[in-house]
């Protein structure tokens, strides 16, 4: 994506579930922020996305992780009329990402998560663990590529998503996607959607919690560790205060 | 302390209560027997106010006691716990009016058969939360972390619970007499003044059967509280003697009775007793 790049349209397979009049309002968007992790380093790396109300939010990541080297990424995506993350992640031999997403939307928002990681080379891992919280008439997408290359021997990669719909009128999309080439490798990917289980939240009530803090300890409990990786602890902080304030926003409407 | 009077309600569209009346005095321990189907669990759900469980006719009275217990008297209560709920006197409550967590605050406890798992809140977190909604909800102040523990643990102990279990998440990985046992240390640390018990001794052993007796009398048998019992057999009642037994059949109470009335229908059955 660059800025002579046509406007993309929803039968690019990455851009299938994703709100093209938002999109078309900052087109064309900045080149892709790039991230290199030398060989053997280790990187982390995190993003809060909480665009005000009705702006449109598109971050793209090109990660190269050299040989032995390692990446981390910590994303919380909650802002914007649309809120679009990409990733595109080329791991080195024995190579290491690993990504951890939030998703937590309202309103008529649409927030997405697309990630390609391409195994290169042999020996690397991946995994990719995203939890999506949807409200209102939200869009919530995980679509995960992982491309293993024919080199790419006793690659280890996992996807991981789970979508909670807290009304009908929600939608969650999973598309974890594999392109497998080489033949000694371990991938697995799994994708649940689901509601809150009402038995748990009848149960709370007959202990005199009353239904929105029902609500947000679940919710809390749902994406409860997609940030217990982050080192610093003030920027942990940070972003469970901020996914708990939208969940509590959430609650409220 | 509780008044129901000619309660009906459906199921799923499906008529369960056909006319229900009971009344059940502070200090009483009653308990209701009665065929698979008669109506039970959904006389349970009905008064928590389950989603689903609608109620079609009929009312249900709640009276929380204002009998005051003497300071010291309750040895294992801390007195932090002094209770609003005595000082607002004993206007009766419309029960079916408020919604289900109204109705915990209010002073009733609802003894699951089957206890809900919850993955990721830990037992402290969700019975603090609990307590303290409850707490709010009567206009008293939150315990505190320390005071809470404090309770929690004496609680734990009446009923020969780890605290390791209370820190693990709410009934996850529990047998099933642990999550019975989990029911009653809740119901130690949230004080209720009735509690409705939904065939807590289902899925003890004998060992359990006597620490859960033993719990819900040290908790329950009291001047301000009443207990109903909702269960099949009469081997609970060994432990918790009730002063009434009532038999539930067809979504009625078809006969009432003392204590000898459950020995009766453990002996001779429900077809033949109800028949007689």
């Amino acid at each position: 994506m660059n800025a002579l790049a046509p406007l993309p349209t929803r039968k690019a397979e990455a851009w299938r579930y994703s709100d093209m009049d938002a999109v078309a309002r900052v087109w064309p968007v900045a080149a892709p922020q790039r991230i290199v992790v030398a060989a053997g380093e280790s990187q982390t790396h995190t993003l809060l996305q909480d665009a005000p109300d009705g702006a449109s939010a598109i971050h793209d990541y090109v990660i190269d992780v050299a040989d032995g080297a390692s990446c981390g990424f910590h994303v919380l995506n909650i802002g914007g009329k649309l809120g679009r993350v990409t990733f595109d992640v080329r791991l080195g031999a024995a190579a290491h990402f690993a990504l951890h997403g939030a998703i937590i939307g309202g309103g008529e928002q649409t927030l997405e998560i697309v990630t390609t990681v391409s195994h290169a080379q042999p020996d690397a891992t991946s995994e990719q663990t995203v939890r999506a919280i949807l409200g209102g008439h939200a869009t919530g997408s995980y679509l995960g590529k992982v491309a293993v290359a024919r080199d790419a021997q006793k690659t280890d990669s996992s996807q991981s998503f789970k979508a909670m719909l807290l009304e009908r009128t929600a939608t969650a999309n999973a598309k974890p996607e594999l392109e497998i080439y080489a033949d000694d490798v371990k991938c697995a990917h799994g994708a649940t959607v689901g509601e809150l289980d009402k038995s748990a939240l009848f149960y709370m009530a007959s202990r005199g919690i009353d239904p929105a803090l029902a609500q947000t300890l679940l919710l809390r409990s749902f994406v409860a560790g997609v940030f217990d990786g982050i080192a610093d602890e003030q920027t942990r902080a940070q972003f469970e205060a901020a996914a708990l304030a939208k969940l509590e926003a959430l609650n409220a409407r | 302390m509780l008044q129901i009077n000619n309660l009906t309600n459906t199921v799923g569209g499906k008529p369960i209560l056909k006319g229900l009346s009971l009344a059940i005095n502070a200090g009483e321990i009653h308990a209701i027997m009665g065929p698979n189907g008669a109506g039970k669990s959904t006389l349970a759900y009905a008064l928590g106010g389950r989603p689903g469980y609608e109620v079609t006719g009929g009312s249900v009275l709640f009276t929380p006691t204002s009998v005051r217990v003497e300071p010291g008297r309750d040895m294992d209560t801390p007195t932090v716990l002094d209770d609003a709920r005595t000082e607002r006197g004993a206007e009766p409550i419309d029960l079916l009016a408020l919604d289900p967590h109204e109705r915990a605050a209010a002073g009733l406890f609802l003894g699951f058969q089957y206890p809900v798992e919850i993955p990721g809140v830990s037992n402290l977190q969700f019975l603090r939360e609990a307590l303290n909604s409850q707490r709010k909800a009567r206009g008293q102040e939150p315990l505190s972390g320390g005071e809470f523990i404090k309770l929690a643990k004496a609680k734990a102990a009446l009923l020969n619970m780890d605290m390791d279990m209370l820190k693990r998440p709410v009934n996850v990985g529990f047998s099933g007499g642990e999550k019975k046992r989990n029911e009653m240390v809740q119901m130690g640390i949230l004080d209720p003044k009735l509690a409705i018990l939904d065939e807590t001794d289902s899925g003890l052993d004998i060992d359990a059967l006597r620490i859960v007796g033993a719990g819900i009398n040290t908790i329950m048998r009291k001047p301000d509280k009443a207990v109903l019992l909702i269960t099949h057999y009469q081997r609970l009642l060994d432990y918790v003697k009730p002063d009434f037994v009532h038999v539930l059949a067809d979504g009625r109470i078809v006969k009432s009775g003392g204590p000898e009335l459950a020995l009766e229908l453990e002996r001779e059955g429900y077809a033949e007793v109800l028949a007689a």
